[in-house]
């Protein structure tokens, strides 16, 4: 069986004022179906920089990164973004919802890209914030629902598309320990009944040991991976 | 994405900030209204001035002193009235041959007066120009032919003199010489800046002798046909010439007016155009530079919709289509303020305004062409962001 998402020997370097700033060196990792892994390490580590790759938002200036088999170095900005459309959920710490656009149709919104009907569209993002809890919250905007709710209103927008891997960036970075508690259970439940793939970037240790995998990064590579 | 949906996203977004786009419109409102107004302005003065050249009558070759060459000095007139006889036997008949001789002169009626241009003139002007009588009749050939003090009034002349009363029969006085009035001229309203109702006629025997002069100021002749007219220009400027070796004389018909008006006033709207154009370019400009600003702005949104999954041209298309939304809108709207203003214009001020469609589909064209044109490289902008600097935005 294929893995989801694997990056090879990647590396990733930015350029800065001329200079050229290392990222990732040499990162080797895969993610299975039903995988859920954390990403730990302090920050300036690579972390979020190997997430971006794993999500096909960024390629690798060295070394191979397959999406669901395919190699993006082939593909084309158009491909891989339909690509991400199909395959990845992303939850970010700043939820990235946007304003002045109800709950209801910033769930839709990936659909929109994948020409999915209007009906259609808000039928599927209905069903999915019922699956989150949000059932009562189709019409609410985001700056009139808590931080939690904010946060499970992304998690429905990423599984809206029934992606295979949910990539979440510090996803309780920004709320109290109770609505962080209950995103977490839910990408937990979301993982153990659905078997969506959920690997979560955080610098806290206590989430990063609820995961089935740990990975610590450390100056772009990473140092250690249990088990 | 479809196109549909691409719109319907693009007018969310401009729904979401009202204020912003009314003011981007607003440039693009003021260009385009700019165009149609002054367009219409320009053509309705160029067609009034077509009307009133052609309004004078048809056919008609005016005869004037010298060469025509516009902003050449003016000539004495060495005309004389042995000279129309000349030319009304070259015509053959006397009632398509017109004269003039003019002096500014203060008419009185009682304790009433007016200063006024009283024109020495032949029976045949009604003839010849398009001049109707309201009151009483106009003069005789032999009121011309034996020089009776006897004057027909254009109509604001005979207001001021004698209010509502008829003046037909009543005494007037000329530079102090006393007159008859037998009739009265319908009002003409102006032509080509000058008001013609303000004039009095007077038999040309008459003016010479009260104005001391022999001078004929200038003829006109109407020609039986447009075909015939360039061959009786040239009889006529051969006779004079003959008659005048050490002058020159010149036959203009409403044609050669009519073109060098119709040049000036040409250029003119073209001007008047090429500035509304240049508010017009502006307002682009404006355009232009509020979608840069949406797109720094937006730059996190536009990270999460590549994040899940818009492609660069779903995100290029939807900031270009709302920057044709904001011209086309504002074209429309600028449309419908131009026209308007126009008509308003025309209906309520002595400046004439004609609409054209050509001026509206040319403002609407060029306002569209702007958006395109302004929104193509903040849409690029937009659509070649990288996802993950985008993300990371403030």
């Amino acid at each position: 069986m294929t893995a989801l998402v694997a990056v090879q020997d990647a590396s990733r370097s930015y350029q800065l004022d001329g200079v050229t700033v290392p990222a990732l060196r040499g990162v080797s990792l895969t993610v299975e179906r039903g995988d859920y892994l954390a990403i730990v390490g302090p920050s300036g580590s690579g972390k979020s920089t190997l997430m971006h790759l794993l999500g096909g938002l960024d390629r690798p200036t060295s070394g191979r990164l397959l999406l669901d088999g395919r190699d993006v170095s082939s593909l084309s900005a158009a491909d891989l973004a339909r690509l991400r459309n199909e395959v990845i959920g992303f939850v970010f710490q700043s939820f990235h919802l946007l304003a002045r656009t109800s709950a209801r149709d910033n769930v839709a919104l990936p659909l929109i890209y994948r020409g999915v009907r209007k009906a259609q569209r808000r039928r599927l993002a209905e069903e999915t914030l019922a699956r989150v809890g949000l059932a009562h919250r189709l019409d609410h905007r985001p700056n009139q629902l808590s931080g939690g709710e904010q946060q499970r209103v992304a998690i429905a927008r990423a599984l809206v598309t029934e992606p295979s891997v949910l990539l979440a960036d510090e996803p309780t970075g920004n709320l109290d320990s109770a609505s962080g508690e209950a995103v977490l259970a839910l990408l937990e439940e979301l993982n153990a009944e659905r078997g969506v793939a959920v690997a979560v970037v955080t610098h806290d240790r206590g989430i990063a040991g609820r995961a089935r995998r740990q990975i610590t990064m450390r100056d772009g590579v990473i140092v250690s991976a249990s088990p | 994405m479809s196109l549909t949906e691409a719109w319907r996203v693009a007018i969310d977004a401009l729904r979401a900030s009202r204020l912003r786009s009314g003011l981007t419109m607003l440039g693009v409102i003021i260009g385009v209204a700019a165009v149609v107004i002054l367009v219409a302005i320009g053509t309705g003065a160029k067609q009034t001035v077509e009307e009133q050249v052609e309004g004078l009558g048809s056919n008609l070759l005016l005869i004037v002193p010298g060469q025509v060459d516009f902003g050449a000095a003016p000539t004495v007139s060495r005309l004389r009235l042995d000279d129309v006889d000349a030319v009304i036997r070259v015509v053959g008949d006397r009632n398509l041959v017109a004269v003039a001789t003019s002096s500014g002169e203060t008419v009185r009626a009682g304790t009433r007066s007016r200063f006024t241009s009283v024109v020495g003139v032949l029976e045949t002007t009604p003839k010849v120009f398009v001049r109707s009588i309201a009151r009483g009749g106009y003069l005789s050939r032999s009121d011309v032919e034996t020089g009776r003090r006897v004057a027909v009034l254009g109509s604001a002349v005979a207001v001021t003199l004698f209010g509502e009363r008829d003046p037909v029969g009543s005494q007037i006085t000329i530079a102090g010489v006393r007159f008859r009035v037998v009739g009265v001229f319908a009002p003409l309203g102006q032509s080509l800046g000058v008001d013609r109702d303000d004039e009095v006629h007077i038999p040309i025997t008459t003016a010479q002798r009260v104005f001391d002069t022999s001078r004929v100021d200038a003829m006109a002749v109407k020609a039986p046909d447009r075909d015939s007219m360039d061959a009786l220009s040239a009889r006529i400027v051969g006779v004079l010439h003959e008659r005048h070796p050490e002058s020159e004389f010149s036959a203009v018909t409403q044609e050669q007016i009519l073109g060098v008006l119709g040049d000036i006033l040409g250029i003119l709207t073209g001007v008047l155009a090429a500035i509304a154009g240049i508010s017009l370019l502006v307002g682009g400009v404006g355009v232009s530079n509020i979608m840069l600003v949406s797109v720094r702005e937006r730059t996190r949104e536009i990270g999460l919709r590549k994040a899940v999954g818009a492609r660069p041209r779903d995100i290029g298309l939807q900031f270009l289509l709302e920057a044709v939304l904001l011209t086309t809108i504002g074209g429309v709207v600028g449309i419908a303020l131009g026209v308007g203003t126009a008509l308003i214009v025309a209906a309520l001020t002595p400046v004439p305004a004609v609409v054209t469609w050509w001026s509206v589909a040319l403002a609407f064209g060029v306002s569209a062409t702007v958006g395109i044109i302004f929104g193509v490289v903040p849409a690029q902008r937009a659509g070649r962001l990288d996802p993950v600097v985008a993300l990371r935005a403030e």
